[in-house]
């Protein structure tokens, strides 16, 4: 579980996040949702260590948990970027094994059988050697979320997965993160479509604007 | 007159030789280094970034030709002497990376910040970062740039002339003006183009690779 106390997230002088507090539990899918601007895509910055908070703090299975300066594989914070950001120069099959290879220290041979089967599961067959602008919208997130699932995250992090897609894709979406949820993949999505967090949240945590 | 052709032909590539020396170990050295002074260029440290602008706006706004007589017969003045060939070198290799550095420095720039940090939870180093994410990307918007200024350098090795070196226009030249004839300039022509047209070849084959993606 982990789990936020009292976050504290200030942009200039300005309080995005104050005394947050939160608990995301192993095996859920917990949904984060408000309005544009009230600050969603920063808590998840913070939870995935690209921002570092001002003060509070975290706990990751009860012990203290630092996202900005976490190097432990084992909890590694996946995120599938709300514009995905694959790396454009490498294939469907670089973009997943890179970092296996690189971090995990997995033999090519050893991250690619596990790309294969994240891949078949996700519905990519046949793109491996494609490069992500041969892709469609949904082929691109389907692939962000191999990319991160590769990693083996303690936590899958997901900002808007609906604002990219085709409203049509919507139901894909769902339904690849209830499918995940059921191999006990821990998952957060953040989201201001109201009706999408409802049918996938186990959980459903509210970000409101603060004032000035 | 292929009889004549065949008697200066070994002093043009002899000078042809010299051209290409010191076009390829600009070439080598310029662009790592270019690469190196635009992370520089953009660095946090402040000092580091100022030393770097000034270095470029130095050598970028002086021509390159006084670089080359400032390194030969200037800096003897004060104690330090190159060799004519090292001279050359110098002055080129230190011109050519701040032209470099500016060309990296936009296609660094033009990279999304959201790459960095996808490559950041991914856990991959800087370093790592950097050469199997960014750099293939910077590459590949500065190819073009990179291949123009390619060109200029085979051009521009000519100015080597002045401080005595034996390139391919210094060859053409000695031949023309002992023998009076124009053949000679006309070679030394040819054999330019020949260079630049090798260079456009392999620039366009290298865009080619870089094209599989975008
Ligand atoms: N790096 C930043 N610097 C300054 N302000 C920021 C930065 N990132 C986000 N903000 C501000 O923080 C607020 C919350 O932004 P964000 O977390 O993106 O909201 P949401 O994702 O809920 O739409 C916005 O007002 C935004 O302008
Ligand atoms: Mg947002």
């Amino acid at each position: 579980m982990l789990e936020l106390k009292k976050i504290k997230k200030q942009f200039n002088g300005r309080t995005i996040l104050d005394n947050f507090d939160m608990q995301v539990k192993d095996n859920q899918i917990t949904t984060i949702v408000g309005p544009s601007g009230a600050g969603k895509t920063t808590l998840l910055r913070c939870i995935s260590g690209l921002e570092k908070i001002d003060s509070g703090s975290f706990t990751l299975d009860g012990k203290p948990f630092d996202p900005a300066n976490n190097r432990d594989n084992d909890n590694v914070i996946g995120v599938v970027f709300q514009d995905f950001q694959l790396f454009p120069n490498l294939t469907v099959l670089d973009n997943i094994t890179l970092a296996p290879q690189l971090v995990l220290k997995q033999s090519k041979t050893d991250a690619e059988k596990r790309a294969q089967k994240l891949i078949d599961q996700l519905n990519l067959t046949g793109k491996e050697g494609l490069y992500p602008y041969q892709l469609s919208g949904g082929q691109k997130q389907r692939l962000a979320i191999v990319r991160a699932l590769a990693m083996n995250p303690k936590i899958l992090c997901y900002d808007e997965p609906t604002s990219a897609l085709d409203p049509d894709l919507r139901q894909t979406v769902e339904d690849i993160i209830l499918g995940l949820k059921k191999q006990n993949v821990t998952q957060i999505v953040v989201t201001h479509d109201m009706e999408f967090a409802k049918n996938i949240a186990d959980q459903l945590v509210r970000v409101e604007p603060i004032k000035a | 007159m292929l009889h004549y052709v065949s008697q200066i032909l070994p002093s043009l590539l002899s000078g042809a030789w010299m051209t290409i020396k010191i076009f390829f170990w600009t070439l080598i050295a310029s662009i790592p280094l270019g690469i190196l002074a635009s992370l520089g260029l953009t660095s946090k440290i402040a000092p580091l970034r100022w030393i770097l602008k000034f270095y470029v706006w130095l050598m970028r706004g002086t021509p390159l030709l006084l670089q080359l007589i400032f390194v030969f017969y200037g800096l003897p003045i004060i104690g330090i002497i190159f060799q004519r060939y090292d001279a050359a070198l110098f002055a080129f290799i230190l011109n050519y990376t701040a032209y470099f550095a500016e060309i990296f420095r936009g296609g660094f720039q033009s990279i999304d910040p959201g790459q960095y940090e996808s490559a950041r939870v991914l856990r991959l180093t800087r370093g790592q970062t950097l050469r199997k994410i960014v750099i293939p990307q910077v590459i590949k918007i500065v190819v073009p740039s990179i291949g123009n200024e390619t060109i200029n350098l085979i051009k521009d090795s000519s100015l080597v002339y002045v401080i005595g070196l034996g390139d391919l226009l210094r060859a053409g030249n000695v031949a023309t003006a002992r023998d009076v004839t124009l053949l000679p300039l006309v070679l030394v022509g040819i054999i330019y183009l020949l260079m630049t047209a090798v260079a456009t070849y392999v620039l366009r084959k290298v865009e080619q690779h870089y094209r599989a993606w975008r």
